[in-house]
């Protein structure tokens, strides 16, 4: 039996101290020197600035790359980000505290085309999970003439070191909550719980080149092969984003650490149904990488002896061509599937909400139709560069109007239509 | 949009790398292509093998478009 | 301020003039509430009265479709109202096309608000939910108090031009336009319970029920390639450097068309791609690769076609709505037909 336990300190307010960082009475003390000291060790990142954002208050966060729980492993092997900022052992294993409640958050000039926009108050607050986090925004400038892919990958490792080292602070601090994650080989959990359905988790990691990338224990998704994890890995930081365009639904590494989907079978586990296992799968550019990596989902669920599956798809577009393939094989072999996925329904609602279908795919859980709009009253504040929003997934030209309103697409939001049921947003 | 194209009157062949899509859609003449980000390309190969593949996919096109059909069909490049 | 002024039309069943041998009366105009309109105006109070009734025999209005149509509008339209409410027809399924039938009318025909009510199996419900607002019903007029506190409060909304939420939270029939809410529940949670339910073989309810696609017919094959005028489209986005037409990276609210005459390469300098949804490099090195420009001139040149096609037309599939995508292209289809193009290759990423 594998066992995590989740020391949860609870963050209830982020500070900035002239002192070394700290967490003490639920603050987060946060030294910007220390943080920037972090970020500048790479060469290639040519300046850094922090900023707080607390829930409630009148700020923008835009563009956004990603977001990150601070956590540390205190007891254990392996530490927290293996393949990144750890070695490779295998987590998910022994004690892990965690700033529940606290976010690094990073931004900076864009990369690509799109990035996320997170309000702290406002309408648009009601459409990401990052407004209710105490946000540590660490704003970085690559060095001129960086190429967008080394670009990308400076800010993501500098924004993985920051939580590190803020995770770090919590490493002696005695935890407001202990939760506890029990995983039993799959010969074990077949004798204790033998009247409940297996269920596994297949999630499918966004996996298109740059800005569109998932990394495993280090290893670029994209170059995987199906395979299965356990579920308490992820919690630790096995998995991280490598992408936010069309941000309202991928993955930050926040999402990642916290998978719903996980958190929420666990929670039945041994109860209503037996988590048996998690199955990652990617959802590539090439035909038979999707062909492939659809009939290895299906023939791990079944080498599971699944009874049922929940499905989550990260993006739009041909990967619902994957979520599909996925579903309908999957089936095929007599095993159940709820699919996770969101809508690009028009902005008038009325336009096909999938890019792929099939009849086998009968229980679906949404998380809403991207493509709604939403206007953004200004921020007294704007953490990173509001310029961009006219290139961002879900803008357009010219959408601030005089009175520095904003109108977009609610897909450049970050979370709003999350696919791993992380939001609460949904439409029928 | 392909079919909106068929529906006006004019032959089209779809190239794409997400064949089931097409076909999910309604496509009537599909041919696959390499990947997404470069359907008829591969920068993985020189510009004049690249070259090479493109002719060969864009021919198949051609004879897709030659090619009467009742049904939806995948018309395979050989490379 | 004045009352809400709903005419309300209702069958002679729920006039209580009589059944089946009564389903032949014309249609007639009574003012005030007459049956169910007594159960609305109490739940509406101040707010809102039936200011007079429609009634007419369900025979009556579906043998004399037309006529009862002309004949019943005229009435609505003689009272001015606010709101005409048909029905509720729980599960009398001449009654519910009749009902769907008029309100449709009265929608189109008076530009004012409609709402009729009724099973979800009334023939009349497939018929017209989507193109008026249905409040599911129970099957029998038993369910009239239900029904009535769904329909008068959506009731109220709609005469007031309120927005209107998702299906789900105001009662309605999906009726395929897609309303985002929020849920009590987040998603993965919503998951586990729907995949609890499956496994139970207990009932569950889908969030989104997969669509069906149309299907056109295929074209007759290019008969002689060789004088054939070959037109390019594309939905990878490509357009000249600096994209001047500023076609968004998702969810597109436009098209481009561009000149590409003496054009025989798309060329890094001058070509990129606009689309948000794949990696650019290999488009922007070389749009060739998205666009077969290179290969199309040497085939016009060997004669293997007889002459690519002057313009091109892009557009960014990533997150573009299927509707705005599809209208695109029926409208530059149009003018690629008027130049006397032959035939498309339409490439996607």
């Amino acid at each position: 039996m594998k066992k995590l336990e989740l020391g949860n300190i609870l963050i209830h307010d982020v500070q900035f101290s002239n002192e070394g960082s700290k967490v003490e009475n639920g603050v987060l003390y946060v030294n910007k020197e220390e943080i920037c000291k972090i970020a500048l060790e790479d060469e290639n990142i040519a300046s850094c600035e922090v900023f707080l954002a607390r829930p409630g208050e009148s700020v923008r966060i835009t563009p956004v790359k990603d977001v990150i729980e601070p956590r540390v492993k205190v007891e254990g092997k392996g530490g927290i980000f293996p393949g990144w900022i750890a070695k490779v052992d295998t987590v998910g294993e022994g004690r892990t505290h965690v700033l529940k409640g606290a976010a690094v958050v990073t931004t900076g000039k864009i990369v690509g085309f799109q990035e996320g926009i997170i309000d702290m108050s406002g309408p648009g607050a009601d459409y990401t999970p990052f407004s209710k986090t105490n946000n540590v925004v660490v704003k970085m400038e690559p060095v001129e003439g960086l190429k967008q892919h080394e670009h990308e990958y400076a800010l993501r490792i500098a924004g993985f070191k920051i939580a590190c080292f803020l995770g770090e602070l919590g490493r002696n601090v005695t935890p407001d909550e202990v939760k506890t994650y029990e995983f039993d080989n799959i010969v074990e959990s077949a004798a204790k719980y033998p009247n409940l359905p297996r269920v596994a988790y297949v999630q499918m990691l966004q996996s298109q080149g740059l800005l569109h990338d998932t990394y495993v224990y280090g290893v670029d998704a994209k170059k995987t092969l199906t395979t299965i994890i356990t579920p308490t890995e992820v919690m630790d930081g096995a998995i991280v984003s490598g992408n936010c365009v069309s941000s309202c639904d991928k993955n930050p590494t926040y999402v990642h650490m916290n998978n719903p989907v996980v958190t929420d079978l666990f929670e039945q586990h041994g109860k209503t149904l037996n988590f048996v296992g998690m199955i990652i799968t990617n959802e590539n550019v090439y035909l038979a990488d999707k062909e492939r990596s659809s009939n290895w989902s299906a023939k791990l669920a079944k080498y599971l002896g699944c009874d049922g599956v929940i499905i989550s798809q990260e993006g739009f577009g041909n990967p619902d061509t994957d979520l599909i393939m996925n579903t309908k094989k999957i089936e095929a072999e007599g095993i159940k599937t709820v699919i996770i996925t969101d809508e690009y329904a028009g902005r008038d609602g009325k336009s096909q909400s999938l890019a792929d279908a099939d009849p086998s795919a009968d229980a679906v859980v949404t998380g809403g139709n991207a493509n709604q709009v939403i206007v953004l009253p200004p921020m007294e504040t704007v953490y990173g560069h509001l310029e961009f929003v006219d290139t961002i997934a879900g803008g357009s030209a010219n959408n601030i109007d005089a009175h520095g309103n904003i109108t977009v697409e609610i897909q450049a939001i970050t979370g709003a239509t999350n696919e791993t049921g992380f939001n609460y947003l949904s439409a029928r | 949009m392909v079919k909106e194209i068929e529906r006006a009157g004019l032959p089209v062949v779809h190239i794409c790398t997400v064949t089931p899509i097409s076909m999910t859609v309604g496509a009537n003449r599909i041919v696959p292509a390499i990947a997404i980000p470069h359907p008829l390309g591969n920068p993985a190969l020189t510009m004049e093998e690249e070259k090479v593949i493109r002719r060969k996919i864009v021919e198949t096109a051609l004879e897709a478009l030659e090619t009467e059909v009742d049904d939806q069909t995948i018309f395979d490049v050989k490379y | 301020m004045s009352k809400i002024r709903v005419v309300q039309y209702i069958n002679q069943f729920f006039a209580q003039i009589g059944g089946e041998e009564k389903a032949d009366i014309p249609a007639e105009l009574r003012e005030g509430p007459v049956g169910p309109g007594l159960a609305f105006n109490q739940a509406w109070g101040e707010e809102a009265e039936v200011v007079a009734t429609i009634i007419c025999g369900d025979s009556y209005f579906n043998e004399n479709l037309e006529k009862a149509q002309a004949e019943v509008l005229e009435m609505v339209k003689s009272q001015n109202p606010d709101l005409f409410i048909a029905g509720p027809a729980f599960n009398a399924g001449r009654y519910g096309v009749a009902c769907g039938t008029i309100a449709k009318a009265v929608q189109d025909n008076l530009n004012i608000p409609v709402l009729t009510g009724m099973y979800a199996e009334n023939p009349g419900a497939d018929m017209f939910k989507k193109d008026v607002y249905i409040v599911s019903t129970k099957n029998s007029a038993a369910g009239m108090r239900d029904a009535v506190k769904t329909m008068a409060p959506f009731a109220l909304k709609l005469a007031k031009h309120e927005a209107i939420g998702a299906s789900c939270e105001e009662g309605y029939m999906p009726n395929g336009i897609r309303v985002n809410l929020f849920e009590k529940e987040r998603g993965s949670a919503r998951a586990v319970k729907m995949l609890l339910a499956k496994l139970n073989n207990k009932p569950y309810t889908t969030e989104f029920p997969m669509p069906s696609f149309d299907r056109v017919a295929p074209n007759p094959a290019v008969k002689d390639m060789a004088h054939a005028t070959v037109a390019l489209c594309t939905s990878g986005g490509i357009v000249p450097h600096g994209n001047p037409d500023h076609i968004e990276s998702s969810s597109a609210s436009k098209y481009g068309e561009y000149d590409i005459e003496g054009v025989m390469d798309l060329t890094a300098e001058n070509w990129e791609t606009a689309h948000g949804g794949y990696d650019p490099v290999y488009a922007n090195e070389d749009a060739d690769r998205v666009l077969p420009v290179d290969i199309l001139r040497e085939m016009e040149k060997s004669g293997r076609i007889g002459k690519l096609h002057r313009y091109f037309y892009t557009t960014v599939g990533n997150g573009t709505a299927v509707a705005s995508s599809k209208a695109f292209a029926a409208e530059y289809a149009q003018k690629l037909k008027a130049d006397g193009v032959d035939c498309v290759i339409m490439t996607s990423t």
